[in-house]
């Protein structure tokens, strides 16, 4: 019995020594590794997972080696609460998570409230993906910094894009049910409003967030209102079986998106047919992207055979590890603020800036068409021979939107 | 218009069959053993990741034929070691059994095949242009699971109206303790009639698979709906299901097509406390009607459209 329990304890301190080792830092990654937004999570976990080992390479954060803990959330905010209430008790200062702006909105408080009540403790809370406007503007906090460009900003440049292109003359509008797909929708109807007038809106749906798995019925309804684009802020299977569905039924549309190649993206917009009438607006797009960016990610794809989607999350630990070796420190308060104002050449090219008032990072934002690749293009994705392709480009300063925050500081 | 409403047509009736195929075997088991089987949607997963692992090694049709027989022998199984000897503890017991089960199975699949959707696909067999109407085309592995499943229906109406085993069956719906004794092994017919349910459900899954992602959350999507389906058919009447089946598919994908909302019936000003209410479209409550109707069929109608007994 009592070689057992030494056994026991033996296994146990095994496991949760390296927990209290002073030589980690960890970085809790809350995101969906299961349920519908799981083919996304997993993508960003090993991204971050990729990053965190180049960073350890380098000497970590001011020494102290990178852990990735990886806590699945279900896309669902009450349940990250509980995994961000986890890891904070296993002693993560430092938390990501991108996927979901209910899930953003609900974190981003939790660490505020927790900051006030655990001095000394502070968590730092990174948001690579979440691009409700608000987080940056009425429910902005100290504590929470944006790499990805806002909603807003994405819909100005997708608007602007689409002002000049003549031939839209009837959209339709689809987005997931809860408030980044809103505000999408207000974005575009406001802004298309404003620059494309004589554009009709033929139809305007919310559907529930990953919950759908055969979009049929809307796709029918998109076919039926005679639209010749389609506006949609999908994300994840969301997107891509929407896309699935709309090949199925021969749908012949321009798709203007945001985060088109996300995992099975491409693959269903390859059976679509639609060469070069999918288009996103990214901060970065492979095939058009530094020499040095493309090495990178040309070594990114051959070691996790997956397309780099999120090079924010690039930006996003050069800055933290630029702000560790600034501060000294890897504290939640030092590091935030060092990040408040940093600039960095962005991964894509480009000077980014955070900035201070609202902690949203501003970048140059490009617009790319998936479809049949040029020659001499480096990068397909998903193994569909079809890869993506610029066409047009706007600079960081070009985005800046004012914003309603009013910062409040420790 | 025209276009809209036949598509929305053809998709309902898909939607209701497959619903069909799953209702049907649940209601059986309810009505001959007054288990409602919290498990029934996990057959239908494990139907699709069989299918799915028979399919990357020796293609679709294999997996067609085998892997509801394989389902078939888990439900079977299911029945002869776990339900039946917690029969004698009473429905509770046998109620909870199932409930755990269907967790036990969904963690398991996650733990041979990931929490990723899997990679099932169409056979290049079917995988064409059934026709094209209106401009609007319809893919041909649509139609096939929609004539798998109107054959699968045909089937069953034969086997219980028409043969032997169907009347005994019938019979021990009603009157189980008659049945045993004249002499039919009632016990053994519960097994048969479990693992057929499971089957159904495991070729509902094989073919399903592929048109709406195999992923472990696949059975929790469908469960909930599965249920509104038996009751508002009336639990126990395999008619009340085949009903309630087409019913919900069709309401489901109507209501996704239309557009009306409260402020477009009695104008944009809404009344106080109402406000977002008004604007909600009939699209967007499409998700939550088949949940609406349950309630109000269990107020106005508990027994359901067909059903004749109340628990």
């Amino acid at each position: 019995m009592n070689v057992r329990l030494l056994g026991f304890a033996l296994c146990v301190s095994f496991f949760v020594v390296p927990a209290f080792a002073d030589d980690t830092v960890k970085i809790g990654y809350i995101d969906p590794l299961s349920g519908g937004g799981a083919s996304i999570g997993e993508v960003g976990l090993k991204t971050f997972q990729y990053l965190a080992d180049e960073l350890n390479a380098a000497g970590g954060l001011n020494g102290k080696k990178i852990e990735i803990v990886p806590l699945d959330n279900k896309t669902n905010p009450q349940e990250s609460l509980i995994q961000a209430q986890k890891a904070a008790d296993d002693g993560v200062r430092i938390i990501t998570q991108g996927n979901g702006s209910s899930v953003a909105a609900a974190l981003t408080d939790w660490v505020s409230k927790y900051n006030e009540r655990n001095p000394g403790k502070e968590i730092l809370y990174l948001n690579y993906a979440a691009v409700d406007p608000v987080l940056t503007n009425a429910k902005c906090s100290f504590w929470h910094f944006r790499w990805d460009a806002n909603s807003d900003i994405k819909m100005a440049a997708l608007t602007t894009f689409m002002r000049d292109r003549t031939s839209i003359k009837k959209v339709y509008l689809i987005n997931q049910d809860y408030s980044f797909g809103h505000a999408v929708e207000s974005a575009a109807r406001a802004m298309l409003k404003e620059k494309r007038p004589d554009i009709e809106i033929v139809g305007d749906e919310f559907h529930p967030l990953l919950k759908i798995t055969d979009f049929s019925p809307y796709i029918a309804k998109i076919k039926a209102s005679g639209a010749d684009s389609v506006v949609t802020g999908n994300w994840g299977q969301d997107f891509a079986l929407l896309l699935k569905a709309a090949a199925d039924a021969g749908l012949q549309a321009d798709w203007y998106t945001y985060y088109a190649g996300a995992a099975g993206g491409p693959t269903a917009i390859k059976q679509t047919g639609l060469s070069h009438r999918v288009f996103a607006i990214t901060e970065g797009v492979p095939n058009s992207a530094s020499e040095a960016a493309q090495k990178w990610e040309a070594a990114f794809r051959a070691k996790l055979d997956v397309a780099l989607f999120y090079p924010r999350a690039v930006n996003e630990m050069r800055m933290l590890a630029m702000a560790a070796a600034e501060a000294k420190s890897t504290d939640a308060k030092a590091l935030a603020e060092k990040l408040e104002g940093m600039k960095i050449e962005a991964f894509d090219g480009g000077v980014a800036f955070m900035r201070k008032d609202d902690h949203q990072l501003f970048q140059d934002m490009y617009i790319s068409s998936f479809g049949v690749l040029d020659p001499g293009a480096k990068f397909d994705e998903e193994g569909t021979g079809w890869g993506w392709k610029l066409i047009g480009a706007v600079k960081a300063n070009d985005t800046i939107l004012p914003t309603t925050c009013k910062m409040e500081r420790p | 218009m025209l276009q809209l409403i036949a598509f929305s047509t053809l998709n309902g009736v898909l939607y209701g069959m497959l619903l069909f195929m799953l209702a049907s075997g649940l209601t059986l088991v309810f009505s001959m053993m007054g288990v409602l089987n919290f498990a029934h949607v996990s057959f239908y997963m494990l139907g699709a990741y069989f299918g799915f692992e028979i399919e990357r090694r020796l293609g679709f049709w294999p997996g067609f034929f085998v892997a509801p027989l394989a389902v078939g022998l888990i439900g079977a199984a299911v029945e002869r070691f776990g339900l039946r000897r917690l029969h004698r503890l009473g429905h509770v017991s046998e109620l909870l059994f199932t409930f755990g089960l269907a967790f036990v199975i969904e963690e398991i699949v996650q733990m041979i095949w990931g929490k990723l959707p899997v990679d099932y696909r169409v056979p290049p067999s079917l995988d064409f242009v059934a026709f094209r109407l209106f401009d609007t085309t319809y893919p041909a592995y649509r139609m096939f699971m929609l004539v798998t499943a109107v054959a699968i229906f045909a089937a069953l109406v034969v086997v219980l109206k028409r043969t032997r085993v169907g009347l005994v069956i019938q019979a021990a719906l009603t009157h189980p303790d008659m049945v045993a004794m004249l002499g039919h092994d009632v016990p053994r017919m519960f097994m048969l009639v479990f693992g057929a349910g499971a089957a159904l459900a495991g070729l509902a899954g094989v073919i399903a698979g592929p048109a709406l992602v195999t992923q472990p959350s696949m059975a929790a999507l469908l469960g909930p709906i599965l249920f509104v389906v038996i009751v508002v058919g009336g639990l126990g009447s395999l008619a009340g299901a085949f009903f309630a089946s087409l019913l919900i598919g069709l309401i489901q994908t109507f209501a996704v097509a239309m557009n009306g909302s409260l402020a477009e019936v009695f104008g944009p000003v809404a009344p106080p406390f109402l406000g977002d209410l008004w604007q909600v479209t009939i699209a967007e409550l499409a998700p939550i009607i088949p949940y609406l109707l349950l309630v109000i069929v269990l107020i106005v109608r508990p027994t359901g459209l067909m059903g004749t007994r109340e628990s």
